[in-house]
């Protein structure tokens, strides 16, 4: 079977579709660690954790916030399936700021077994990410 | 006999309730084309994850899974989604209608409700019904953080084994004229069917980590996707609800300036009539 040559990337959240979109080469966080792929990836499903993906179109690199969730891979397309996320331009500064603060409190104040305190983990994890994914500006390759 | 100064009052009540409920319809209008892509925007995530499933059921026994377990005998959950604010027509009585027919037809099987939006709150927290939870003053726009906060309570219940099924009624948005009350079970959730799974088995894909993990994170989004159809449905409904409800107001109130306007110029009319006849009358007497 000849290689494709680009690949469909649908990135969808129940509230909106993210991307859709073809695309030459996307990056995931997988729970088992960063993968990429390329068109003519084999078959896979993975799930996803918390961090950034980005996704690149000829010269051109998009960043996104993702938080959770699975992708399907087949060798021609993508599809992100994922509870939250937000492209890396219409990430909420402010609101990341302050959730992290929010967090960091709760977590002073917690004891290291408290259920709260691993909500204000994630909490606090999901705000680093996010607030990582819209400084830096420029792609993390090339 | 009404003066008609008492007209003219009436007619100008009339007026400005006409000019509400005209300025009622024309804000649903804008807030509905919002809600409408909302909805259309939450479509393509439950076709994925359908998908997936299907070609995951080829590969595991997805019945093991705790969110597909089939149980009976014990008890249901229904949560029943209204709106929060009324003049919508009968959008909130037909939901509650549908509720209370559920209830009849499992009566004497144990039924707990869990409410969303003030209406159904207001009309089953009378009933002696046990309420399972209960959700006011949702946010127009509804993000998916909601529906994590309804679906966590009844896939605990479920999961937990407190209740054998999760049924969902509320107002599905069909077009802008026309609002469908669904009954729809929630969980257990229904699985692939045969042909689906054929048609997905073609495909051998890598599992990571394991085929067992990437089905437990995709059923719990089905049914976080699934609340969250029923939450954004609703609310496009709404505003298509109450956009008919509010138009049919406005042109009843038109009818009504009319008729009255017919009647106050048939009084003054009369009242003329009448004065001329004095006059008239007046005048021959001498």
């Amino acid at each position: 079977m000849a290689i494709p040559k680009h690949l469909q990337l649908e990135f969808v959240t129940p509230e909106r579709a993210i991307v859709h979109d073809h695309v030459d080469e996307v990056e995931l966080p997988g729970e088992e660690g960063d993968f990429g792929v390329l068109p003519g990836h084999a078959p896979l499903l993975a799930a996803l954790r918390t961090g950034e993906m980005w996704y690149r179109k000829g010269s051109e690199t998009r960043r996104a916030f993702i938080a959770g969730g699975f992708v399907e891979v087949v060798p021609d397309r993508v599809s992100i399936l994922a509870p939250v996320a937000e492209r890396a331009e219409d990430i909420d500064v402010a609101r990341a700021e302050a959730a992290k603060r929010r967090a960091e409190e709760r977590l002073a104040k917690a004891s290291v077994v408290d259920f709260d305190a691993e909500r204000a983990r994630i909490a606090l994890l999901r705000a680093i990410t996010r607030l990582q994914i819209s400084r830096q500006g420029r792609p993390p390759r090339g | 006999m009404p003066s008609l100064i008492d007209m003219r009052r009436r007619i100008r009540a009339v007026k400005s309730t006409q000019q509400i409920t005209k300025a009622m319809k024309m804000v649903a209008a804008s807030k509905l084309r919002r809600a409408q892509e909302r909805v259309i925007a939450t479509r393509p995530f439950a076709g994925q994850a359908r998908h997936v499933l299907a070609s995951i059921a080829s590969r595991v026994d997805e019945h093991a899974h705790p969110l597909l377990a089939r149980r009976t005998g014990g008890a249901t959950l229904l949560i029943v989604v209204t709106s929060d604010r009324g003049l919508c027509g009968s959008f909130n009585t037909n939901v509650v209608k549908a509720g209370g027919a559920f209830l009849a037809e499992h009566a004497g099987r144990a039924v707990w409700l869990g409410l969303v939006g003030r209406k159904g709150r207001d009309f089953f927290a009378r009933r002696g019904i046990p309420i399972r939870f209960e959700h006011v003053n949702l946010p127009k726009a509804i993000s998916f953080a909601d529906a994590e906060a309804i679906a966590a309570p009844a896939v605990a219940d479920f999961v937990e084994g407190r209740v054998d099924n999760v049924w969902m009624v509320y107002n599905e948005f069909k077009s802008v004229i026309q609002q469908k009350v669904v009954v729809e079970p929630l969980l257990p959730l229904t699985s692939v069917s045969a042909a689906e799974e054929a048609e997905a088995a073609g495909t051998d894909y890598l599992y990571e980590p394991s085929p067992e993990r990437i089905l437990d994170v995709l059923l719990g989004q089905l049914v976080e996707a699934q609340v969250m159809r029923a939450l954004v449905e609703p609310n496009a409904a709404f505003f298509a609800a109450q956009m008919t409800a509010m138009d049919a107001a406005t042109r009843n109130s038109s009818e009504m300036i009319d008729s009255l306007t017919l009647y106050m110029s048939k009084l003054r009319q009369a009242a003329i009539t009448r004065e001329i006849i004095e006059v008239v009358s007046g005048a021959q007497a001498q």
